[in-house]
């Protein structure tokens, strides 16, 4: 490329990048919305501060470990556990960001932050589909911007509203929007119900929670989530160990 | 409990799961067994989460015809079986859920 076509063009890119990302993003936005705005309702009955939602909102940029705070903290659970389930509930984002390595690597160290802090289920799913589109990643990250700005400025503005609700309507906590969070939970997990050993991890897992209940501090869902893992981990290797020692017939022929 | 505590902690954590891998892009490699399980992780949590809230929504066990959350919760698992759509999963089963814990009240 000739250095007078690179002039005029990469501020032109970059801005069909972004819009592009949030525009990318917004039927994930949909989803989120109904989420944002009953977190911030149902914050102060659960512990949190009006301030304290919007904070969280604003630096920690979780979506469904905030949820499981607020339900946490209105458990009565210590400071200790609850960050450590919320390490445990955002490390799926390090898949994410495992598999985004290579779109990241020419990047300077505070473009990097700045995607790490914006990295979402929601955003995860956008920039991926847009990376298998276009090969061309020289200004994607403005894309991956475009897509986080939409998420969070939805995000941060739902919590707002939700709030302002709580304020409005104090017996909001009484509509059963408790529930929500369980049924959005119950639409995650169903697509990755699709071999044995997931089953198995989520069988182990949802028995398990129901069995450490009675443990104090709410330490029973760490227990139960690693349990599962390990149980649905141990069975996914040995049913590749059984594949790999049986000869499969339907292989081609070396 | 003190909430800017609760929030920086929060942060750390959250971040800190975000960034490592970009920060050293592409110096550290998973071996395949933890990529593996950390596979599991999601729906293990997410599940973890659920099955109380929906069996033992008032504190203690209650496997029932009569507990709402239960009922629209296998209305939810069923929509999404068939629909494969978070958002209708979403609508479906809160008007699951409204109707089987206020629909007999009315």
């Amino acid at each position: 490329m000739t250095d007078s076509t690179s002039i005029s063009l990469p501020a032109d890119q970059r801005r069909r990048e972004f819009i592009g990302g949030a525009k990318a993003t917004f039927p994930l936005i949909v989803g989120a919305i109904p989420f944002g705005i009953i977190f911030g309702t149902l914050a102060e009955p659960s512990g949190l501060s009006a301030v304290g939602a919007l904070a969280m909102s604003i630096i920690v940029f979780a979506g469904s470990s905030q949820f499981i705070v607020l339900g946490l903290l209105a458990a009565g659970a210590a400071l200790p556990v609850i960050i450590a389930t919320t390490f445990v509930v955002n490390l799926r984002h390090i898949l994410y960001a495992a598999n985004l390595v290579p779109k990241v690597r020419h990047l300077p160290q505070r473009w990097r932050i700045l995607m790490a802090f914006g990295l979402t289920d929601e955003t995860f799913a956008a920039v991926s589909s847009r990376y298998l589109q276009q090969e061309d990643i020289r200004e994607a990250h403005w894309f991956y911007l475009g897509s986080f700005c939409a998420m969070y400025g939805n995000w941060v503005l739902c919590t707002a509203i939700g709030v302002a609700l709580g304020e409005i309507f104090p017996d909001m906590t009484q509509w059963g929007l408790d529930f929500a969070m369980s049924v959005t939970f119950i639409g995650m997990v169903m697509p990755y119900l699709k071999n044995k050993p997931m089953w198995a991890a989520v069988i182990v897992a949802g028995a398990m929670a129901i069995a450490t209940a009675a443990l104090p501090h709410k330490l029973g869902l760490i227990i139960a989530a690693l349990s599962g893992v390990a149980v649905g981990l141990s069975l996914q290797m040995l049913l590749t160990q059984t594949n790999t020692h049986s000869p499969a017939p339907d292989k081609e022929p070396q | 409990m003190n909430e800017a505590l609760l929030i920086f902690g929060m942060f750390i954590v959250t971040f800190g799961v975000r960034y490592v891998l970009f920060a050293m892009a592409g110096r550290v490699h998973f071996p395949a067994w933890l990529s593996t399980g950390l596979g599991f992780v999601p729906p293990a949590v997410l599940t973890a989460i659920i099955v109380p809230a929906v069996l033992m929504p008032q504190g203690s066990l209650w496997i029932s015809p009569a507990n709402p959350w239960l009922l629209a919760a296998l209305v939810a698992v069923i929509v999404a079986l068939v629909r494969k759509d978070l958002l209708t999963t979403i609508v479906i089963g809160m008007l699951a859920f409204i109707i089987f814990r206020f629909g007999f009240e009315l």
